[in-house]
């Protein structure tokens, strides 16, 4: 079956939030920090409101009333300090963009500005242990005698691996269109990940009650974890329209997205692997240093892959974190997992190469019977079979490991390959069936954002009635609708469809409506350690005179459950290895130190990999059966195609020219160097 | 963005009578509306010339003349500049996008600005954008800025290491074009190089336009005796601005040696950058590897890189070795 809002999508008709009509619009327009850290000392908005078309000015000059609640990020105004460069510090009513625009240009803050500190280093003295990583994970674990392990290793690797700052930038940009009724409820049209947590969260934000609040949201144009949470604009467009009484629209630009929604914070991560002669590991230690802003402790779960993939009896892992005067990173596909692989796999790589071994059998002679870190058994585990199966289609066997060998005209030819892997978790969620129109209506409050949710969720749905997708009708993205957990984690289809398929068995029992939480079963979900592993291999051209790096051939093979949508899954493993491919050798937001701020913020100078970069790409999935997921017996797809794209690329580019790059992205400037 | 008032010329003439102070000529706007959204170009006043008639290529001499309201894409396409100036076809197509080259003039094209990221930030100084404020790029971000002809050596009201982003204008500045532009004092021809100038200092004037000056036409001569190509090195395969570029013709006699030579760089300095020390260098000696390479150092000797840059030198030193050793017969 096709996309089911395909045509509505070609043709236009889909609505996104910025384009929903409402009688009285006005616009808001959201004016940033000149500076990265001090005092706003005065905002002299009265030029402003004279101007013509200007409705109302925002600011901490006259603080609007919000909840103590409200997430620092979402405090909008309420304070003088400021926090970091490009934090919105004022916004501007309008009856049209351009004259909110042209206000901005005369509007007057002055700061009190103070030194910042905008730099990740690794001897930074403001380093710390946090209380737990993103989500809930222990920053540090250890288990056996790392020293010892090292110690007695035949072969070592010790090496130090960076990722730059990265931002997500889905095609549409983060908008919102707010409006107040006359008993002060209030509705959002928001482009979001989750209707029922944005509505949670705007409410907390403005210290309303959840059901004064309704979240409207049926198609988003990408968010890749950048619209999981509620972003500034949406309480800007709440507070606008409150002040201005009218619906206001906010729609961020393409420069404000870098600054306020969220990016992969820069990792250093220095890798230890001590071996034995036959390359079994004796010892795994991962150390992460990370940052946050001063406002939010976000610290990404970078070294969790290192509990999950190999059998050590030693490992130790730990995350230290820096608050620097800078944005609040946040999820980008794959938190986690996605720096934290690329450093893995490049040391496993290097061990590979050190102990003489293929990097294949390498990782194959360290597959461990249960979770390395918690002992758990795996629901399922076929890492092997992704190896196997991926060195048989590339055709690993005639590789000949040395490096710089291979040459055709000005190009050096390599290859090199890295494991991949995700968690598979589901949230509790809630859903309703029941029969209408001849055919079902199943209602939940999940996201499509881009993804085939909508398809997704119809095909599972008709499989639990036992029924055709066309006599089956999904409403979601809609905070009215039965709450559910968010697009994100690679946990929507998982979420979504446990409570769909709950329902509409309940619906069947009953004979016209069902009704389902699966808050208890997902509860039950202990005993077991769930993830969806993968084996990725590239083909990589590079001209040693220019620094050129091409990539002609990437193939991906994953054990993900079983796969609910062939279409769809396909387009979410590549779209995943696409992105892996520009973290390799282009994505890379600069830090401005001198100013503070994040430099590139547009697309003609923040590059993501184009179509001409992809050349010869495939993704395909060996049978997995497991049946302790969910009903469906799914794994999550969304991120675990960036899991170890990028490793795979450095790899391949240390065996096509014998250099290895240790710090993302391998870009021209770092081959020639 | 700030408001302004929009009139639409009917031909050159009537383009350069509406010009006054504040005004901006508006071709295909693939630059000039972007830096408008920025603020980094604030005309009270557009005079759009897209529909003066200069959208046309037709023989010229025993050359081209391409109107200055000629889209990028036509150009790319013209069956006689793809026959003739194949190095010219290349290097427009190795610009932009497709959708960009469909709107971008050749006379807009000329006349883009740089895409230096403090240039195109107004919250930050830039003696470019605003005469006198300083160049945060000499200590910032100046991975793919210039390595030679910059103005980081002086005082810091003058620095500037932007570089020009045109594709086209390097193989033009290759072919010895001739750009013909009118203005409040009459018509002229400007060569291909010398249209852009090296910052000095006043980094504020990327060329040497006076106020209210329009480009017509671009002529190009017969295209030289040899070879040519167009090498464009980026990271990104499609869509993005050189970090560094090279147009080149090589000419080889039957003797061996080189009979002429043309090599200008693009993404290495604030013009298209004419290599004459290399082909003088090249002229008359052997085709041979190791003169290509000791014509490469004699025009990078006088490279400046800077601190995050210097990778420049050796790719602009590499590229124009592989590249002439492609070009050999």
């Amino acid at each position: 079956m096709n996309r089911i809002e395909g045509r509505d999508k070609v043709t236009g008709r889909a609505r996104y939030a910025y384009e929903y009509p409402a009688d009285g619009v006005a616009y808001a327009y959201a004016v940033q920090s000149g500076v990265a850290r001090g005092r706003i000392a005065s905002v002299d908005a009265l030029g402003v409101l004279a101007m013509p078309g200007v409705l109302a000015v925002l600011s901490c000059a006259e603080p609007p009333a919000l909840s103590a609640d409200a997430s620092p990020e979402l405090a909008l105004f309420q304070t003088r300090d400021v926090a970091y460069r490009g934090q919105i510090v004022a916004g501007i009513v309008a009856e049209t963009l351009e004259a909110a625009r042209a206000a901005e240009r005369e509007l007057r803050i002055s700061y009190e500005a103070e030194p910042h500190d905008v730099r990740l280093r690794p001897d930074h003295p403001g380093l710390y242990a946090p209380d737990k990583v993103n989500p809930n994970f222990p920053t540090d674990t250890e288990k056996g005698d790392v020293n010892a392990g090292l110690a007695a290793a035949a072969v070592s690797i010790d090496a130090t691996y960076a990722t730059p700052t990265q931002h997500n930038n889905p095609m549409e940009p983060h908008a919102a269109m707010a409006v107040w009724d006359a008993g002060g409820a209030l509705t959002v049209y928001d482009s979001t990940q989750g209707a029922s947590a944005d509505r949670d969260m705007i409410a907390a934000a403005l210290g309303l009650a959840p059901e004064r609040v309704r979240v409207v949201s049926p198609h988003v144009g990408g968010g890749f974890g950048s619209k999981g949470t509620t972003r500034p604009h949406a309480i800007l467009a709440a507070l606008a329209a409150r002040a201005a009484g009218r619906p206001v629209k906010v729609a961020l630009t393409r420069q404000q997205m870098f600054d306020v929604t969220g990016y992969r914070t820069p990792t250093i991560q220095r890798l230890r692997l001590g071996a034995d002669p036959e390359g079994r590991l004796t010892a795994l230690v991962h150390d992460v240093i990370e940052q946050s802003s001063t406002l939010v402790e976000f610290a990404e779960q970078t070294a969790t892959p290192s509990r999950v993939m190999y059998a050590a009896p030693a490992l130790r892992t730990t995350h230290r974190l820096v608050r620097l005067d800078v944005p609040t990173p946040s999820w980008m596909r794959a938190p986690g997992e996605c720096p934290g692989m690329f450093a893995l796999e490049s040391a496993m790589d290097e061990l590979a190469i050190a102990a003489g071994l293929d990097p294949v059998e390498l990782r194959v002679r360290n597959e461990p019977d249960t979770e390395p870190e918690s002992g758990l058994p795996f629901s399922s585990r076929n890492l092997v079979g992704c190896l196997r199966e991926g060195a048989r289609r590339f055709g690993w066997d005639h590789r000949d490991p040395r490096p710089g060998l291979r040459q055709e005209g000005r190009w050096l030819i390599g290859t090199g390959m890295a494991a991949s892997t995700y968690p598979a978790r589901r949230r509790p969620s809630q859903a309703t069936a029941a029969t209408a129109d001849g055919g079902f209506v199943v209602r939940i409050a999940a996201a499509d954002i881009g993804t085939g949710a909508r398809t997704a969720l119809t095909r599972i749905a008709a499989q639990a009635l036992d029924t055709s997708a066309d006599r089956v009708r999904v409403e979601l993205g809609d905070s009215a609708l039965p709450t559910a957990s968010l697009a994100g984690g690679s946990m929507g289809t998982s979420s979504w469809g446990s409570a769909v398929v709950k329902a509409c068995e309940a619906m069947l029992k009953d004979g016209h409506s069902g009704r389902a939480d699966t808050t208890e079963d997902v509860k039950g979900d202990t005993g077991f350690a769930r993830h969806a592993f993968g084996a990725q291999f590239a083909e990589v051209w590079v001209d040693p005179a220019t620094g050129e790096v091409r990539v002609p051939r990437l193939l991906g093979v994953f054990a993900v459950g079983r796969v609910i949508d062939e279409t769809l899954a396909r387009s979410q493993l590549i779209g995943g290895m696409t992105m892996g491919l520009g973290m390799a050798l282009m994505e890379e937001t600069e830090m401005d130190e001198e100013a503070g701020g994040f430099l590139n913020r547009d697309l003609a100078q923040y590059h993501v990999a184009a179509c001409a970069d992809v050349q010869d790409i495939d993704a395909m999935w060996i049978d997995e059966e497991d049946g302790h997921l969910n009903p469906m017996g799914a794994k999550g797809i969304g991120e675990i195609g960036i899991v170890g794209t990028a490793a795979a690329v450095a790899n391949a580019v240390y065996h096509a020219t014998g250099r290895r790059i240790r710090d993302l992205p391998i870009t021209p400037a770092k081959i020639l160097d | 963005m700030k408001p302004f008032e929009y009139t639409r010329a009917r031909d050159a003439g009537d383009a350069v009578a509406r010009f006054r102070a504040g005004a901006m000529y508006l071709g295909g706007g693939t630059n000039l509306v972007d830096l408008m959204r920025l603020g980094v170009a604030e005309p009270d006043h557009l005079v759009d010339v897209s529909r003066v008639g200069g959208d046309r290529i037709e023989p010229g001499g025993d050359g081209l003349l391409i109107g200055a309201g000629v889209r990028n894409s036509d150009l790319a396409a013209h069956p006689v500049v793809r026959e003739r100036y194949p190095m010219l076809a290349r290097a427009v197509l190795a610009g932009a996008s497709g959708q960009v080259r469909n709107m971008a003039t050749i006379g807009g094209n000329l006349l883009q600005r740089t895409r230096c990221p403090y240039f195109q930030d107004v919250s930050k100084p830039c003696n470019k954008r605003q005469p006198g404020s300083g160049c945060p790029a000499v200590a910032g971000d100046h991975r793919n800025l210039a390595i030679l002809g910059h103005s980081a050596g002086l005082e810091a009201a003058a620095q500037c290491v932007a570089t020009h982003p045109s594709d086209m204008a390097v193989a033009l500045a290759a072919l010895d074009a001739q750009v013909h532009v009118t203005g409040p004092d009459g018509s002229r021809v400007v060569p291909m190089p010398g249209l852009h100038r090296l910052p000095g200092d006043e980094p504020d004037r990327d060329t040497v336009l006076r106020p209210g000056d329009l480009i017509t036409a671009v002529e190009l001569p017969p295209p030289p005796p040899g070879r040519s190509t167009y090498r464009k090195v980026r990271e990104r395969a499609s869509f993005a601005f050189a970090l560094v570029s090279l147009a080149a013709v090589l000419d080889v006699g039957r003797d061996g040696t080189v009979r002429g030579c043309r090599l200008a760089l693009g993404g290495v300095a604030h013009t298209p950058w004419r290599a004459a020390r290399a082909e003088r260098a090249l002229t008359g000696a052997p085709a041979t590897a190791e003169e290509f390479t000791r014509a490469a150092g004699a025009e990078l000797a006088e490279a400046q890189p800077l601190p995050r840059n210097g990778y420049k030198v050796t790719l602009a030193r590499n590229l124009i070795v592989a590249t002439l050793q492609e070009l050999l017969p």
